[in-house]
């Protein structure tokens, strides 16, 4: 090899280059408003539903089994014939904020178009950029949607519509901070939060889609994983009311903190959207969250019981079958205070996912473990075991139970058949 | 046919310690980086809670260990002797896969001493002429503490090192190491916890005079976050550690230091299951192509790149340069040649002390649980008119408390009822005092390629010429002397030992520390060294070889630390003048 072929050498420039944002390489007057609409789709999560497991970004196809039947997530890539490349910005913003797709047909909720509604058109417009340019096209064709009766007619959704969406634009609240203002917009708005925090009435409508309505983001269940309450009224929100910004901040940022790791269904929403977003629109959040959150005490404080649970651990002796199970498996990262160890190992003392009223995300989380999504800002994958394989359904109950009840924790008992019936779905043994 | 890659900038050949700390500084570099691992993945995952607390997997039937059928090396005592091929691991044990020795080490992290660095400036100012043995190979490192010490500053807190600073910026510090080199800045983490065993041997040692320190911890006191953002939790103690992934992400590894940050970024891939057989050379031989490996399927894959870099361990790295014409073999016999030269080991001792009356709870404890002394590290006292050089650290470490293999008094039946009985009445009821010591270089203690027993892919394996010296049996006896005096004070109820006898020839089956170093040493001339102070060949420009091949003899410290300050060292130069301008970064 020559010095000189070495020191022009190809890949060394071509990589320091790809090193730079991919915007950099195309210096058009669209830079900005692509880059724009790149951050705001990863505030809308949109790739999360349109991108099917292992297929190309945003080119549909990933199927959610749910109660009204199975519904597709469509191509919106720019391919003129496949996705929405031949959709014009006002087809664009009226697909994305009021559920009309661009030959009239009406869209399914399960698009949040009713949370989108409250996108800017400054904003529409850089989505509208991104998706027509920053975005590959692809040519995939998605299965189609196919619902039961009566959710499957899709005239019916412009009665549901008139009943139910919420098509109005997002109205700051003079009264309020810049950014307790833009933390409303962006949970609300893109961040389509209500979608799952917000319990739905009998037509699968959201009930309440800003703070004035008292259910607003107050949790229920949500593919068999409990979710909490932001609004803090129900004791199974009583960890997350106790954050303080910073610990909201850092748990959206990175799925932990000091307190909690990210679970369940809210796993991907850090992964692939919230970890995205900037420190001030992060805090902007967490500002808006602490503003909503009612300051009702939960429950009575219990240092008493939370100090015989760690002595009684300690010590060691006459043990319940629970109890013994937890020193077994839990207490190596857990210990016996249930307090973890900060942004590592969760507390289990007060822990949203164990006193939510339905058991069946711990029962989940025993039987198959969990582990902490890989974020920019704290790449470490940490992985709890899943100890289906080891425990059995009364094992795990009594195991939960104790959980449940033990430290300041006081919900209800579990049973074996509830951690059967789990496990049946989870296709353990 | 040869597959061929898609060119890179920099092929990093091993992926444990030296090939992850290359790795993702070249790719924050901005370089096309790619790793390719001759072993398998190795994930959290994978050796989740609470599997990986077997001993009978893990540390009896090496499930994380290099396959010997595949990574076998030959070894005889002398050039008179025919070399024959480990079977099994004894002395040592390499590791293979994502991480490896670093995913099934110990974890001691502890910095060599400024004199450990320029051991040769040392001996020529302590000792008089003739009063060493004359075919010592000792040199120095053709670095200073002083320009490494950022970089063990830094590897330190990769890795949340805990333990006691004993010198900040020249002032000693009450309760650590006052033979230190000056620290920049105190240790990340507060030492682990003490057990009964390092309190009684501290108390001792404190009273004969000795300055007793925690052993210096890559396993975590607490949750720690390190300088890319990757995660550490606290220790709990469980006594897995030396032999095992560890179980609880606590032990530092490039798993829990640096992979997770370096997979995310697009710019760094790696292959696994892809052994490299050789680094292939332009025709003028100044500079590499690229590497050639064998890939998972069986195929020959060529992978261009500009620059690299052998990280696959000590021994493997000396193997790769003399199959590749990296640098003329060393010969003993006329004592020409680098490559091969001032290969060096270890030795190590112990008593075991009996004590019917105490409980030492073994299985609470961390790999690097326990106290030291340095005492009796070069320089810090005058062995001069014993007529050896070098040293040792002097410890009571309880590394973990798993049952097979445990000690027993002596006269115990190594069988049978009598055996059994044993077990349960001794368990949890010794502690030891132990040494682990320096190892000079000699004219034939070498390495080089074997002339008779080929690996699965048809390359010679590596043959390794290794013995005890008079210097390191010297210093056996010196040493056994004051852990005695120690063990008389501790006043067992009985005791056993383990010394090498003055007529000991080196035993490879049972095991001594993977601390494996030279072979391909760093120097300040291309007559005396393979690689530079950057670590770089000096023959072929655009390769470096990080590992302890680079050191000249063995220092009485466990080897990490020194080799992570040294990639981060190198890197440094590959990324600030390298790249820059390609070429020797030293003058020949
Ligand atoms: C049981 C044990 C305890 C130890 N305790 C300590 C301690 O307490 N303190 C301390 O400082 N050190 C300790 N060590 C040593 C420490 O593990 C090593 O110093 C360190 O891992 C060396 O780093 P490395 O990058 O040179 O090699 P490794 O970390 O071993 O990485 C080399 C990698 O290269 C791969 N490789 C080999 N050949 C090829 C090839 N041809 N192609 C592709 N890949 C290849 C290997 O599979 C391996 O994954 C211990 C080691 C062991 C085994």
């Amino acid at each position: 090899m020559k010095y000189t072929s070495f020191a022009a050498g190809a890949v060394l420039a071509a990589s320091v280059f790809y090193a730079l944002p991919a915007h950099a390489q195309q210096p058009d007057a669209d830079t900005a408003q692509i880059a724009k609409g790149a951050y705001l789709a990863r505030a809308g999560d949109c790739v999360a539903c349109h991108t099917a497991p292992g297929g190309k970004p945003f080119a549909g196809g990933l199927v959610i089994d749910s109660d009204v039947g199975r519904i597709v997530s469509t191509n919106i890539t720019p391919d003129r014939n496949h996705g929405i490349g031949a959709y014009t910005e006002a087809q664009f913003s009226a697909a994305l904020r009021d559920g009309i797709r661009s030959d009239g047909a009406h869209l399914y909720p399960a698009m949040p178009y009713s949370s989108y509604s409250n996108v800017t058109d400054e904003d529409v417009h850089a989505l509208y950029a991104y998706f027509m340019k920053g975005v590959a096209p692809a040519a995939d064709v998605p299965a189609k949607t196919v619902l039961h009766f009566p959710f499957s007619q899709r005239w019916g959704m412009v009665l549901w519509n008139a009943a139910f969406a919420d098509t109005r634009r997002f109205q700051p609240d003079p009264k309020a901070s810049a950014e307790f203002n833009r933390g409303a917009y962006l949970v609300e708005g893109l961040g389509h939060c209500g979608s799952c925090h917000t319990p739905r009435g009998i037509a699968m409508q959201e009930n309440g889609s800003d703070a004035s309505s008292a259910s607003f983001l107050t949790g229920g269940e949500l593919n068999g994983w409990p979710v909490p309450s932001l609004r803090g009224s129900t004791a199974a929100s009583k960890g997350f009311v106790t954050w303080s910004e910073a610990e909201i901040v850092d748990y959206l940022g990175t799925g932990r903190n000091a307190h909690a790791a990210v679970g369940g269904e809210m796993k991907p929403a850090v992964e692939h959207s919230l970890s995205y977003l900037t420190d001030p629109d992060l805090r902007a959040i967490a500002i808006y969250l602490k503003g909503i959150a009612a300051r009702t005490a939960s429950t009575t404080a219990t240092a008493g019981k939370t100090a015989a649970t760690t002595a009684k651990l300690s010590a060691a002796r006459d043990l319940t079958p629970g109890e013994r199970l937890y020193l077994d498996n839990c207490n190596a990262c857990h210990f016996v205070g249930g307090q973890g160890a900060a942004r590592v190992f969760p507390s289990l003392d007060g822990a949203s996912i164990v006193n939510a009223e339905s058991p069946t995300g711990l029962i989940r989380t025993i039987l198959g473990g969990a582990a902490t999504p890989s974020t920019s800002r704290s790449p470490s994958i940490l992985p709890m075991p899943g100890f289906a394989y080891r425990l059995s359904d009364q094992e795990v109950a009594d195991l939960a139970s104790f959980v449940r009840s033990g430290w300041t924790n006081q919900a209800t008992a579990v049973t074996a058949s509830q951690v059967g019936t789990i496990r049946a779905t989870l296709g353990a043994h | 046919m040869t597959i061929v890659n898609d060119a890179v900038d920099a092929v990093i050949v091993g992926l444990g310690w030296t090939g992850s700390i290359m790795s993702i500084e070249l790719a924050k570099a901005g370089l096309k980086v790619r790793a390719l691992e001759s072993g398998p993945e190795r994930t959290n995952a994978e050796h989740v809670y609470p599997k990986p607390a077997d001993q009978l997997g893990y540390s009896v039937r090496q499930k994380v260990f290099a396959k010997a059928s595949k990574a076998a090396l030959t070894v005889r005592h002398d050039r008179s002797q025919t070399a024959l091929p480990t079977r099994r691991w004894g002395a040592f044990k390499p590791g293979d896969g994502v991480g490896g020795a670093g995913v099934h080490w110990t974890a001691v992290l502890i910095r060599p001493t400024p004199t450990d660095l320029k051991l040769k400036t040392f001996a020529d100012q302590a000792y008089k002429p003739g009063q060493l043995q004359d075919d010592l190979q000792i040199q120095d490192f053709p670095v200073s503490y002083d320009e490494l010490e950022p970089h063990f500053d830094f590897f330190e807190k990769v890795c949340g090192a805990s333990g006691a600073t004993g010198n900040l910026r020249g002032q000693i510090q009450p309760g650590g190491d006052p033979f230190e080199g000056p620290r920049s800045n105190p240790y990340p983490m507060p030492p682990l916890q003490d057990t009964l065993n390092t309190t009684m041997f501290a108390g001792v040692a404190k009273k004969m005079g000795y300055h007793p320190f925690p052993n210096p911890s890559a396993a975590v006191s607490g949750p720690w976050t390190n300088p890319y953002g990757v995660q550490l939790a606290p220790c709990n103690y469980c006594g897995f550690c030396s032999d095992y992934f560890c179980l609880n992400y606590s032990k530092a590894s490039p798993q829990t230091t640096i992979l997770d940050a370096v997979k995310r970024m697009p710019n760094f891939s790696y292959r696994t299951d892809s052994h490299v057989i050789r680094v292939d050379l332009h025709d003028d031989r100044k500079t590499a192509k690229g590497v050639t490996y064998i890939d998972d399927k069986g195929q020959e894959v060529f992978q261009p790149a500009n620059i690299v870099i052998l990280a696959s361990f000590q021994f493997n790295n000396v193997r790769l340069m003399l199959q590749s014409g990296i640098g003329a073999p060393y010969d003993p016999a006329t004592g020409e040649g680098v490559v091969g030269r001032n290969y060096a080991f270890l030795s190590n001792g112990n008593a075991t002390l009996f004590f019917k009356d105490k409980n030492f709870n073994p299985f609470v404890s961390a790999g690097p649980t326990g106290q030291m002394i340095n005492d009796f590290s070069p320089g810090t006292f005058d062995a001069a008119p014993f007529g050896f050089i070098g040293g040792a650290k002097l410890h009571s470490s309880q590394a973990g408390g798993a049952p097979i293999g445990m000690s027993l008094p002596a006269g115990t039946p190594s069988w049978g009822a009598g055996w059994k009985k044993g077990i349960k009445d001794w368990y949890g009821h010794s502690m030891k005092i132990s040494i682990t010591t320096t190892c000079m270089s000699y004219r034939d203690n070498y390495l080089d390629l074997d002339p008779t027993y080929k690996d699965p892919y048809g390359q010679p394996l590596l043959r390794m010429t290794f013995d005890w010296k008079q210097n390191e049996l010297k210093l056996q006896q010196f040493l056994r002397d004051k852990v005695l005096a120690i063990v008389k004070e501790l006043g067992p109820d009985s005791y056993t030992e383990s010394f090498l006898k003055p007529d000991a020839h080196w035993d490879t089956t049972s095991y001594i520390s993977t601390h494996n170093v030279g072979g391909a040493v760093m120097g300040d001339t291309p007559k005396d060294s393979a690689i530079n102070k950057y670590l770089q060949s000096w023959d072929v420009h655009n390769v470096f070889v990080p590992g302890g091949n680079a050191f000249p003899q063995n220092f009485q410290a466990n080897p990490t630390d020194m080799l992570g300050a040294l990639s981060y060292y190198s890197v440094k130069a590959i990324t600030e003048q390298y790249i820059k301008k390609p070429g020797p970064l030293v003058a020949a």
